[in-house]
């Protein structure tokens, strides 16, 4: 089975965001970047596939010249080999999808698999974009996923409010993968030196023939205003609970 | 992680002088021991038991003999990426450092240099998988410092070798599958020994009463009467220098396990003075703690430039053992020195091990102690410049 699986790379969640007046991109020196979490949980289930059913895990990444560092971590984790887009250009989902489309039909997939959102714009479009070019049936925010290979059929779970569905597919399609599919692997150190020696085909955006002018353009981006100060509740436990029980209830509206 | 954590990590833009699968090498490790053993280490320690169900997923990761060839089953990184992975190991608890330092810088290090194809053979994949724990016996009751005087003599005789004698505070010992152990032969000559701890004669008692190291197993050996085999004896192995070779290896991990003891004292006390308040404002807000914030982070980069240019002279063929003895030395009680800081730092709630400082702080006693005092390594370094030997 061939597998392609569709990798951002993202700041890391726990990185303070900074952003200077009038800016449409957040600042990007000094960010830790990592693999998207969702595309994480995409990658270890192609690993766990090619482990039952044999074939190739194949990375698909798109950015500047740092993206490696993800490709590094997806090739060490297991996959088999990476291309990697490169553009320093600022692109918008649509040209992302074109993109990573083009690449796919190239070679051709039995399966397309990514994270069911990028956690920097959490726009939740890019996996689904790709099936639309494509033209392939695609299944998302998948937690359980069976493929059976001699039938060419897939089943899968998706997680819907308060309840979940299954639903059936013919490959090739499209996944994106929501937590609870797995739980990802560590990158092991034998593997992080045999990553060294895979291939990463680099691939300059400009190369593919796709038209790269983005249908959206980030206006104004804002950062959410500072946290009011926490309140802290004296007196008797009782009384506390209460009091407690009562903001919940009435100021944070959760219970 | 924060940006202040971040920063405090690599205040000196060290991470620019690592290649990309260094630094990949240690936030794997980060990672393992963030999410597998940080949330569990304060009661492993007070309840003195070792995760002993963690050494097959270190074996996996790949942390045992790491700077080995593959067919030994080590992966043949730099010398910095396990010296980055001890560190990381280490801001876990010394004690699992520990553990990884017996096991590849001494336990499997003395046989890949000391000895036969077969020896290497038959243990080194096994031991870098963790399937077999190994466990090194220098120390005796009566010979620390001076591992010269040790007591233990393997003599001639039996299918090839008769073993007596005991050695103490030996880590892994209980949990050894086999012990490498040092010992005098007929002539009086220090040789090496690889011994099956199921062998009859040998038994091993854990050491309870640890105020210090305790998530690592120590132990007490004694031998009496143990008949090895010819092919028993570390056939390279000839004199005092081969196991001090091997504390080269496990010292230079120390040089840099406890930059991360030291960095998880100095990030919890610097996140802990920013929201303890006391006189209505943060105490970080205040010079005293600044000053002792600031001590710690310049002790810390000491520490760092120290280890990074080890590993770089190590890499290059080029370490000499007194410059690994300066940073073991320095380190070692650099890192006791932070800790205790950041213990200071947290008033009260440094002495309870639901904050790490006073357990590394405990810990960093042993640290300072083993693999040499740090009078010994003192002594090193002095024989070194001046030439003269004042042991
Ligand atoms: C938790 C733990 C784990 C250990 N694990 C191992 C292990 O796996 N394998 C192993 O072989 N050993 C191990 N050790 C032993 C350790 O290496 C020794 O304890 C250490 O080398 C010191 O030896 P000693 O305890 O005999 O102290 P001593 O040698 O008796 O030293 C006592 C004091 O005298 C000082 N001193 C000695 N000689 C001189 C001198 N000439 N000039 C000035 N001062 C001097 C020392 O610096 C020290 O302060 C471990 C120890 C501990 C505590």
């Amino acid at each position: 089975m061939k597998i392609l699986v569709l990798v951002k790379q993202v700041p890391d969640t726990a990185t303070k965001i900074r952003l200077n007046p009038g800016d449409t991109a957040i600042q990007t020196d000094g960010i830790k970047w990592v693999i998207n979490p969702y595309d994480e949980f995409a990658i270890e289930e192609c690993l766990r596939l090619k482990e039952k059913a044999g074939g190739e895990v194949v990375v698909l990444s798109l950015g500047p010249s740092r993206v490696e560092e993800a490709i590094r971590q997806a090739l060490a984790m297991g996959a088999d080999r990476a291309i990697h887009v490169m553009t320093d250009a600022v692109i918008d989902s649509q040209v992302a999808a074109r993109a990573l489309a083009k690449v796919a039909q190239e070679e051709g997939y039995d399966l397309i698999v990514t994270g069911k959102q990028a956690v920097d714009d959490d726009q939740a479009q890019v996996g689904a974009l790709v099936a639309v070019e494509l033209g392939l049936p695609q299944v998302t925010v998948v937690i359980e996923l069976n493929v059976d290979v001699e039938s060419r059929r897939i089943r899968a779970e998706r997680e819907l409010e308060g309840a979940s569905e299954i639903v059936e597919l013919p490959m090739p399609a499209v996944i994106t993968a929501q937590r609870g599919l797995n739980e990802p692997r560590y990158p092991t150190l034998p593997n992080i030196m045999k990553a060294k020696k895979k291939e990463v085909k680099s691939v300059p955006l400009d190369s593919l023939g796709v038209d790269t002018t983005p249908w959206v353009r980030v206006e104004e981006l804002t950062l959410p205003p500072e946290r009011p100060a926490a309140k802290i509740l004296t007196g008797e436990p009782e009384e506390a609970a209460k009091e407690l029980a009562r903001l919940l209830h009435e100021e944070a509206k959760v219970i | 992680m924060s940006d202040m954590q971040a920063l405090l990590d690599d205040f000196y833009g060290l991470d620019r002088e690592l290649s990309p699968d260094e630094i990949q090498i240690r936030e794997t490790v980060r990672r393992f021991v963030d999410q597998e053993v940080r949330p569990h280490a304060g009661q492993w320690w007070q309840e003195g038991v070792f995760p002993v169900h963690l050494i097959p997923k270190l074996g996996e990761l790949g942390v045992f003999g790491p700077t080995l060839p593959e067919e030994y089953g080590g992966s043949g990184v730099t010398g910095v990426a396990y010296g980055l992975m001890m560190q990381e190991l280490e801001r876990g608890d010394s004690g699992l450092r520990s553990f990884a330092s017996v096991q590849s810088g001494l336990a499997m290090y003395a046989i890949y240099r000391y000895g036969s194809e077969e020896q290497k053979r038959a243990y080194l994949p096994r031991m870098a998988s963790g399937q077999v724990i190994g466990c090194f016996g220098l120390t005796e009751p009566d010979a620390g410092s001076d591992p010269g005087a040790m007591r233990t003599t393997a003599k001639k005789g039996g299918k090839g070798y008769i073993l007596n004698g005991a050695k103490r505070w030996i880590t892994n010992g209980n949990l050894a599958k086999i012990a490498v152990v040092w010992a005098k032969d007929d002539e009086g000559i220090i040789r090496g020994f690889v011994v099956p701890t199921d062998t009859p004669g040998f038994s091993a008692r854990e050491i309870h009463t640890k105020a210090s190291m305790r998530m690592s197993v120590t132990s007490e050996l004694y031998f009496d009467n143990v008949e090895l085999p010819e092919d028993a004896i570390l056939p390279l192995s000839k004199g005092l220098g081969s196991p001090l070779s091997c504390l080269t290896q496990a010292r230079f991990g120390i040089a840099f396990g406890t930059v991360g003891a030291a960095l998880d004292c100095l990030q919890e006390a610097a996140e802990y003075t920013k929201t303890r308040i006391a006189f209505g404002r943060p105490i970080a807000a205040t010079q005293m703690v600044q000053e002792r914030i600031v001590d710690m982070l310049s002790r810390v980069v000491d520490m760092q430039l120290k280890a990074l240019q080890l590993g770089r002279l190590y890499q290059a063929g080029a370490m000499r053992y007194p410059q690994v003895s300066l940073a073991k030395r320095d380190n070692a009680r650099g890192a006791l020195e932070v800790a205790r800081m950041a213990r200071e730092l947290l008033g009260g709630n440094g002495i309870s091990v639901d904050y790490v400082p006073m357990r590394h702080m405990a810990n960093l006693e042993t640290v300072d102690t083993y693999e040499g005092t740090y009078e010994v390594h003192t002594l090193i370094v002095g024989r070194d410049i001046l030439d003269e030997n004042a042991f």
